[in-house]
């Protein structure tokens, strides 16, 4: 299934230097529509009044966690079938389990390589 | 107090005296040093009971009072508070202020990764996917600032962990208001789940996390 590289892609992370890496990574592999959040919360204002094919968030950040933005999105009707890829250090196995019982799509875990990011995108995007 | 079920003088201390100057009133003749001296070996037999039931619990009370007294004095010249005035907070200082040098310097070498970007944009063929390649490389290898601004932010915490303690043992040594802090401590949220970067020895890596989600 053909992935439709010019969709709009969130990136949520409280790092700005993660979310620059991020973009650049996302533009090397042909995803120029890129926007950014800073915490959860606004991530999710900017998910309500936009739309966007795909969204990758870090899980550690705050007021909002990366889990219950995942939470948020799943509860909405509009956001609901958002694919959704959690980037974190969070890597214990009751971390993976809380993220794929709210609905994760996918899970990488930092440090992460651009291979892992671009074969991730591709698993989520060609199911959704 | 004196007198117990066990003790073998049940009379009390005043009432045998009481009754030693009866006897006195009674018996005018007999030597004044005499009696004197009937009373000084009683109450120093009584003296020798009583110390040899109490003593040991004295002596123990004794030896707890001088040992407080003694943890204090040490406990005052290691300047403990100096530990929660100067030392954690100079540690949380100096840590905050390698999150912020790292943090330049990534941005730093970003800045010049996007140039390289655009360079490798105008160039084609093999020069512009070598280049590409190296500036991949560089973005996933600067991933390290978030890493280790996680992981400071754990010690930072650990050392604010370690500072309401001292603060606690030096207030509890001080023998002011007892704290209920410890308490605070164990409020299970949400937060429980962000535990952050693990060691390398107990983290999970990529492929694992792959099997655990495929379990699903």
């Amino acid at each position: 299934m053909a992935i439709d590289k010019s969709m709009n892609v969130l990136i949520v992370d409280d790092y700005k230097t993660m979310l620059r890496i991020i973009r650049n990574l996302l533009k090397q592999i042909e995803f120029n529509n890129v926007e950014e959040a800073s915490d959860g919360a606004d991530a999710l204002s900017k998910l309500r009044g936009g739309n966007f094919g795909l969204v990758i968030s870090d899980w550690n950040m705050a007021p909002m966690t990366g889990l219950q933005l995942l939470q948020e999105v799943r509860a909405d009707n509009r956001l609901k079938s958002t694919p959704f890829i959690m980037i974190t250090a969070e890597s214990k196995t009751e971390n993976v389990i809380a993220a794929k019982a709210a609905g994760v799509s996918n899970y990488i875990v930092k440090p992460f390589n651009a291979e892992t990011l671009k074969d991730k995108i591709e698993k989520v995007l060609g199911h959704a | 107090m004196l007198d117990s079920p066990n003790d073998p003088h049940p009379i009390g201390i005043d009432a045998l005296k009481q009754k030693l100057a009866a006897i006195r009133n009674q018996q005018p003749q007999i030597e004044p040093g005499m009696i004197t001296e009937v009373v000084r070996a009683v109450l120093t037999t009584i003296s020798d009971d009583l110390t040899a039931k109490e003593s040991s619990l004295l002596r123990e009370v004794e030896e707890l009072g001088q040992m407080i007294a003694n943890t204090k004095s040490e406990i005052a010249a290691l300047r403990v508070d100096d530990i929660t005035d100067h030392d954690i907070p100079f540690a949380t200082d100096e840590l905050d202020a390698i999150v912020e040098h790292t943090a330049h310097a990534t941005d730093a070498i970003l800045e010049s990764c996007e140039m390289l970007d655009e360079v490798s944009a105008t160039v084609s063929g093999d020069a512009a996917a070598k280049l590409q390649a190296a500036t991949t490389k560089i973005y996933e290898a600067c991933s390290f600032q978030d890493i280790t601004g996680q992981r400071i932010t754990k010690v930072v915490n650990t050392l604010k962990t370690i500072e309401g303690k001292v603060a606690h043992i030096v207030s509890t040594f001080g023998a002011t208001a007892a704290g209920a802090r410890d308490a605070a401590d164990h409020v299970a949220t949400d937060a429980d789940l962000l535990n952050g970067p693990q060691l390398p020895a107990h983290a999970m890596d990529q492929s694992d996390i792959d099997k655990l989600l495929a379990d699903f």
